[in-house]
């Protein structure tokens, strides 16, 4: 099947930003999606340790008065995430098991920098109380100062280290 | 008036179908944005895909001004409406963290997710380190936590510290978005990459 061509970003940028303006109009705040992987680790931990979660002052305020680190709006959202992405991925025929990488590096060369990234990303988003949704995009449209400075930080900070890892892209 | 959730008092389900709802438009949106593709992500450090700068400015911009003109029309109280808090330290270094993750990973968290719901492999090893990096902060809290919380500023509002009301504000964004815009497509005819757009 043909793949569907992507949105024009422009029209997808008004689609995201309704989309934003939606939660801050029903729900009071923005969006977010760092802070799901926080509660998803959260209820791992419980899961597999409880004593532990239970003993540490970080992860048992999640699990006061017996409650699920999952049930709360932002894991509700990062859940609602997965099934929205299936979705369009399904609509536009791009539903397909693949590593995606440049062709000049092999597949463990790429996995070993997505996990790498991945844990060095959400171990600052932790820090910054936040990634470029919930604290960038968000942030920027109700005007806070952290949301420039975090969006300011990323995208300064990927431009400087971009020269060092252009292999895995170019 | 809004925020519905907060001024009509909703039962927590409801909140929590909300969300699930706003998640679904959430990552609906970044998958046709073609956010889904770490190529098509690192092409905005490399000059040949700009639609990361492109879909970010605007869907901010269309927020913004979307959410003051309801305030405008008494139709959503701003002063409800979370503003997140400004760490200095904390957010300048977790920022800088963040972009060496996004230029070695290829994603963010959230786009992260809109790829592994389609089946990139990439994503979700990346969403895996995400998990290890959310444990290792959890684990080494405390010799974080004077950064984390430390230089706190409030709810520091970027009109106020300028001195111009929020309507000068949007529209010097809106001044600068398009100028980047601009740049934008200069860049993508500049450091175009066929091989690659081609591709993703």
């Amino acid at each position: 099947m043909e793949k569907r061509k992507y949105m024009n970003p422009y029209l997808a940028g008004v689609l995201l930003g309704l989309v934003l303006l939606s939660a801050m109009f029903l729900s009071g705040r923005g969006l977010g999606a760092s802070g799901g992987i926080k509660y998803a680790m959260v209820a791992i931990v419980g899961a597999v340790d409880k004593d532990h979660a239970m003993e540490s002052s970080y992860y048992s305020k999640y699990f006061e008065n017996g409650e699920s680190p999952l049930k709360n709006w932002l894991a509700l959202e990062v859940f609602g995430m997965v099934l929205g992405g299936f979705i369009s991925g399904a609509i536009s025929h791009r539903l397909k098991f693949k590593v995606e990488k440049s062709p000049k590096i092999t597949n463990k060369k790429r996995l070993l920098f997505a996990f790498l990234g991945g844990m060095f990303f959400v171990y600052g988003a932790q820090l910054a109380r936040g990634c470029t949704s919930g604290a960038a995009l968000s942030g920027m449209a109700v005007l806070s100062v952290a949301g420039f400075v975090t969006m300011i930080a990323i995208f300064g900070s990927a431009y400087l280290f971009a020269w060092f890892f252009r292999s895995l892209w170019i | 008036m809004g925020p519905l959730s907060i001024l009509s008092q909703f039962p927590e389900w409801i909140n929590l179908l909300i969300a699930l709802f706003i998640g679904v438009g959430f990552g609906f949106a970044l998958e046709q944005a073609g956010f889904s593709s770490s190529r098509r992500l690192a092409g905005m450090f490399y000059g040949y895909d700009t639609t990361v700068l492109k879909v970010f400015f605007t869907a901010a911009i269309v927020a913004l001004v979307g959410s003051q003109l309801l305030s405008f029309f008494g139709l959503l109280n701003l002063k409800l409406v979370f503003v997140n808090s400004y760490y200095m330290n904390a957010t300048i270094i977790g920022g800088v963290i963040m972009g060496a993750g996004f230029i070695m990973g290829g994603y963010c968290p959230g786009t992260g997710i809109s790829a592994l719901s389609i089946g990139k492999i990439d994503a979700m090893i990346f969403l895996l380190g995400g998990l290890v990096g959310a444990f290792l902060f959890a684990e080494t809290y405390s010799s974080i936590q004077m950064i984390f919380l430390g230089n706190y500023k409030g709810e520091m509002r970027i009109d106020e510290w300028m001195g111009v009301s929020p309507g000068v504000f949007t529209f010097i964004l809106i001044v600068a978005a398009v100028l980047l815009f601009w740049l934008a497509e200069l860049s993508e005819k500049r450091f175009s990459r066929p091989d690659i757009t081609s591709e993703i």
